[in-house]
């Protein structure tokens, strides 16, 4: 009985190269993830890409598949497959270190610069705070703490791609969770960080991130609460 | 930087509040034109509805104001984003555009509410 | 296979507003202008007034129309969006807004001819 055959094109090379292809088996159930780890299996060991836990809660292996930016691992080969061929490439907007791989420093670096860490206003010594699931406040935080930082939104953001030093959807959602938690200490300078065309006030509500985000987190949401908060702060002086 | 930012939000702001404004004005203006298309346009017809009257010159005035604010910040994000010309360069285009089309606007008014007929 | 991450409507809702805004913007220099000539130039006015009353030029001012109404209802959907917050009827709220640009647009149209 003959195999049905998928033509799969990947990318090989970094900012220079090209689409090779190969013909994989396809398998009932099959991933994205699973072709591409026939391929370096048993087709050519020097194909670089990254996965890590293969059940879709490390982010690791997110690729551009058919034009979207996806979890490969998440991804139904029979979800994807557009008359038997998938493409696939790393995702957009970050330098392709080789093959499948992105450098994900420049994301990372945006979270830092978006002040996306937890600042403490208390210590060991203090009783633990009592912050109510139901509170409003905690509410908007959680609604955007699932993020694991998997790049998806990043590299479908159009504002990311039009201007390099927009800080992106992930950094500005995990701002926003931390505007609204009650614990920390950090956001008056948080919000100074978030300011401006290159922070919350360059979405232009567009929705991608909304769309393609695996977790189903809404960036766009967040932003707008930042922009909010920053006008809130450009009144009283505080920018 | 950090003055960076807090012009970039001021120029936000003033973007969104004068859309709120130009949404008054815009909703008036269009049923204004769908009437005054329908008893024929003319020179004579508009410098009547204008000429002499506060409260038009008032509502132009204010919507000619809240274009010169609106329209130069949407282009001047437009150029930012869509060309490679540098930021203080786009500045100063928008900031002509504006002064351009305030320039103009209230020639227009202004000289319309002072024809007589 | 070039990037397929556009074929949402609130992708478009932005293509539209951003459109609508750039046109606008190089129209209302140009409707000032000849405005400007009721004051100083009433016969050329009425003159290009006359030459308005084509079907073709009806046509593009609906067109303009329906763009300064679309620019509006788009801008409108941000606003709420922005200041007011999350809900889950904003794409419903963005058909509405070309719906009703759409109509405006066509009730110019009617009367104008």
């Amino acid at each position: 009985m003959a195999e049905e055959m998928i033509k799969v094109s990947v990318w090989r090379g970094d900012a220079e190269g090209e689409f090779v292809e190969f013909d994989v088996p396809r398998q009932e159930s099959q991933t994205v993830l699973d072709v591409v780890t026939h391929i370096q299996r048993h087709v050519d060991p020097t194909l670089s890409y990254r996965f890590a836990c293969r059940v879709g809660v490390c982010g690791s292996c997110a690729m551009t598949v058919n034009g979207k930016a996806r979890w490969t691992c998440r991804s139904h080969v029979s979800n994807v497959i557009e008359d038997g061929r998938i493409e696939i490439r790393p995702l957009e907007s970050l330098p392709v270190v080789k093959d499948l791989v992105v450098d994900m420093t420049d994301f990372f670096d945006k979270w830092a610069k978006a002040k996306g860490s937890f600042v403490p206003t208390a210590t060991r010594n203090d009783e633990m705070a009592e912050v109510s699931p139901r509170d409003k406040q905690r509410r908007l935080a959680d609604a955007g703490i699932e993020c694991i930082g998997c790049g998806v939104c990043y590299a479908t953001c159009d504002v990311v791609k039009w201007k390099p030093d927009y800080l992106g959807p992930a950094a500005m959602n995990r701002s926003w969770t931390l505007v609204n938690d009650v614990r920390d200490g950090g956001n008056e300078e948080r919000i100074r960080a978030i300011a401006g065309d290159d922070g919350c006030l360059g979405c232009h509500s567009q929705q991608g991130c909304v769309e393609r985000c695996p977790q189903k987190l809404n960036p766009t949401m967040a932003i707008a609460g930042l922009k909010r908060e920053t006008i809130r702060a450009a009144i009283k002086g505080k920018l | 930087m950090e003055n960076v930012a807090r012009s970039e939000t001021w120029l936000w702001l003033a973007q969104r509040v004068s859309a709120m404004v130009l949404a008054v004005c815009v909703i008036v203006h269009i049923a204004t034109m769908i009437y005054a298309v329908q008893q024929g346009l003319s020179t004579a017809a508009i410098s009547a509805r204008i000429s002499g009257n506060l409260m038009w010159l008032g509502f132009y005035t204010t919507f000619v104001a809240a274009v010169s604010i609106h329209a130069p910040i949407g282009v001047r994000t437009v150029l930012l984003e869509a060309t490679e010309l540098p930021q203080k360069r786009v500045g100063l285009l928008a900031m002509l555009f504006g002064l351009f089309i305030l320039v103009l606007g209230f020639r227009a008014i202004f000289g319309l509410y002072g024809m007589s007929l | 296979m070039k990037s397929q991450n556009r074929n949402h409507p609130t992708y478009w809702a932005f293509v539209l507003h951003r459109l609508s805004g750039v046109l606008l913007a190089v129209f209302i220099p140009v409707h000032l202008y000849v405005l400007s000539l009721a004051v100083t130039d009433g016969a050329m006015l009425d003159q290009l007034l006359g030459w308005t009353e084509t079907p073709m030029v009806k046509l593009m001012e609906s067109g303009l129309v329906v763009m300064l109404a679309a620019h509006l209802t788009g801008g409108l959907r941000l606003l709420v969006l922005e200041f007011l917050g999350w809900y889950d009827w904003q794409k419903t709220a963005v058909a509405f807004s070309v719906g009703i640009s759409l109509c405006v647009g066509l009730v110019f149209l009617l009367n104008a001819s």
